[in-house]
């Protein structure tokens, strides 16, 4: 709103000048946009169901987002860079399935946590090589086919069947809580904080802008693109290995289907959060906020009853809703231009 | 590298020409794209670097910014032979090089386009990409480039995508500015822009030329061209066909060797 004040001051004509703060003052809230529909949603849900607000069932909200949280963390910053992981879901499944085997081989609860967090780090490393050194256009290839992949093996190496049994520590984290706030949101918001810092504070996050913002220029400009694709396609593998400690933690078992569809709800979460496919753009916060608005809508819908059907209707009609916001931005993006070039005159 | 247009210029460069060309050759397979060229280009001067299409000024540009590599010839700065091998060999020279496609971040503001690749972090014991940003020093020192280029954005902290065109050729050209400590080359620095716009591009380029930066504009504006530039070197199939003072006197000399009326 700053913008506002700021352009009265110039001079020009008045018609311009207020047409070039409606602009800016329709960007600002689609930018802020996300946040408030998420209040809006909470309060319209609290007031509605009286259920909704009460600890027990807000400790379930946050234990059932905090998997699309940690995904979303991921995709984040892989939709940045103007891709795509579709394999975070499968990884889910493969890495509570390795860390099973794990625990009922050696009965090490450092060694499950290492596997499980390996399994994704493995597979993200792989989505990465293959997109950047194997030239795959499109990342969207490379994680469909991991994602058959990682999929098939779970369901290989568990022989289709449910492996039960994970260390306690593994059950506290994924399923444990404190009082009525569940561990694993506290892992949500230790992820979130260290990725807000690498985005917004260090070299690396300026990097990952720029490559989403203008690959070629980053390369002109010596930033070793090849290397921040890859590591960002790792660090989402290492959010779905995290995601899988905290499914399997849940469940207390390795479970191949594990998971299933959970790419689609963290893409989904990042396109709420106001991030746009053609990259360079989304911020923590509000891929937090797109995750939490789809645990929300799911939440609320299963407190009326409504079938999951609806439900996953519902997440998809929000998803239409973010990305034609998407268009609009750029609408009036466009015309900021324009009024920005007369204003100048 | 990281001095932002406050190199001191000591008074004895001035005879030394900043960037000097020696006997450049360059050829893709069968098509000879410079042929034997020679230029150098001074301290608190604008060479105008002109030619039909195909006479080689681009070829010759990408040579001097490290794009592509010279099969012969030599490249002297301040009079000392230099190797250009890649981009960062230029800009690590002082050389900077604005594409007409300008090379911007349109999802960044000015500042992290004017540090991008090659932000001011710390501590230097952490592996560059972990460092923290140093925002404000970068900030701060962006802004006193473009006050002191008088460059006004009517929102400093506006991403550039939502920047008119000559806004954004501006942050380019003074993002250039400031890191070269020697050399800026333009290609085509007013082609995209209309009468307003491209007088205040030319404005800054004068600018540049006070702050006794050597600025190196290939240009296709034959009026741009007399109105700024302090010697033109025209081109024609990859060879030195001219050298001479853009003035009213010279330009039908100049359009007739552009377009190889004398043959």
């Amino acid at each position: 709103m700053v913008a506002l004040s700021e352009t009265s001051k110039a001079p020009g004509g008045s018609g311009v000048l207020d047409r070039y703060g409606l602009l800016q003052a329709g960007l600002w809230s689609l930018r802020t946009g996300p946040a408030l529909i998420l209040v809006l949603l909470v309060l319209v849900v609290g007031f509605t169901t009286p259920v909704f607000l009460t600890t027990r069932n807000l400790g379930n909200v946050f234990s059932q987002t905090s998997v699309i949280a940690v995904l979303a963390l991921g995709q984040l910053l892989v939709i940045v860079t103007r891709g795509i992981d579709l394999s975070v879901g499968a990884t889910i499944a493969l890495s509570g399935v390795v860390g099973a085997i794990v625990y009922e081989d050696t009965g090490s609860s450092v060694l499950v946590i290492a596997a499980i967090l390996g399994t994704g780090l493995a597979v993200g490393a792989v989505n990465g090589l293959v997109f950047v050194y194997g030239r795959v256009p499109h990342a969207f290839i490379v994680t469909l086919a991991t994602l058959s992949i990682v999929r098939g093996i779970a369901l290989w190496a568990s022989d289709g069947t449910l492996i039960s049994g994970m260390p306690p520590i593994v059950q506290t984290i994924g399923g444990g809580s404190i009082n009525w706030i569940p561990y694993s949101i506290f892992v949500v918001i230790g992820l979130a904080l260290a990725c807000f810092v690498l985005t917004t504070r260090m070299v690396w996050g300026r990097w990952l802008y720029a490559v989403g913002g203008n690959e070629e220029a980053a390369r002109r400009a010596s930033i070793p693109t090849r290397r921040v694709l890859v590591t960002v396609y790792v660090l989402s593998g290492l959010a779905a290995g995290v995601g899988g400690l905290i499914t399997a933690g849940l469940i207390d078992a390795g479970s191949p289907t594990a998971g299933d569809l959970a790419e689609l709800d963290s893409i989904a979460a990042v396109i709420i959060g106001g991030a746009a496919f053609a990259g360079g753009r989304g911020s923590v916060a509000n891929a937090l906020v797109g995750a939490f608005t789809i645990g929300v809508i799911r939440n609320a819908l299963n407190l009326h009853n409504v079938d999951a059907f609806y439900q996953l209707m519902a997440i998809g009609l929000v998803v239409l809703l973010a990305v034609e916001a998407d268009v609009l931005r750029r609408a009036i993006e466009a015309r900021v231009q324009v009024a920005q070039a007369v204003r100048q005159g | 590298m990281t001095t932002l247009l406050d190199t001191p210029m000591d008074a004895t460069r001035a005879d030394t020409p900043a960037l000097t060309l020696n006997d450049a050759h360059k050829r893709f397979g069968a098509v000879v794209a410079l042929d034997g060229i020679s230029l150098d280009v001074h301290y608190g001067e604008v060479l105008a670097l002109l030619g039909d299409n195909g006479a080689g000024k681009s070829t010759l540009i990408k040579c001097l910014s490290g794009v592509h590599r010279l099969d012969s010839g030599s490249v002297e700065m301040d009079g000392v032979p230099v190797a250009i091998h890649a981009p960062s060999d230029a800009r690590a020279l002082g050389v900077e090089t604005v594409y007409q496609d300008l090379a911007l971040f349109d999802n960044l503001r000015p500042t992290d386009n004017f540090y991008a690749g090659r932000e001011l972090a710390g501590p230097a014991w952490v592996p560059r990409s972990l460092r923290f940003l140093k925002r404000k020093r970068m900030t701060e020192s962006t802004r006193e480039v473009l006050e002191r280029l008088q460059v006004s954005l009517p929102d400093f902290h506006t991403t550039v995508g939502l920047m008119s065109g000559g806004q954004r050729q501006a942050v380019a050209l003074s993002r250039a500015a400031a890191f070269a400590a020697k050399v800026v080359i333009l290609d085509e620095p007013t082609a995209a822009l209309g009468v307003r716009e491209s007088r205040r591009v030319l404005d800054l380029i004068l600018r540049l030329r006070t702050e006794n930066r050597a600025v190196i504009v290939v240009s296709h504006a034959m009026d741009h061209v007399m109105e700024i530039a302090d010697r033109a070197v025209v081109l024609r199939r990859g060879r030195k066909v001219g050298e001479l003072v853009p003035s009213s006197e010279t330009y039908t000399e100049i359009v007739s060797l552009i377009v190889g009326g004398g043959e």
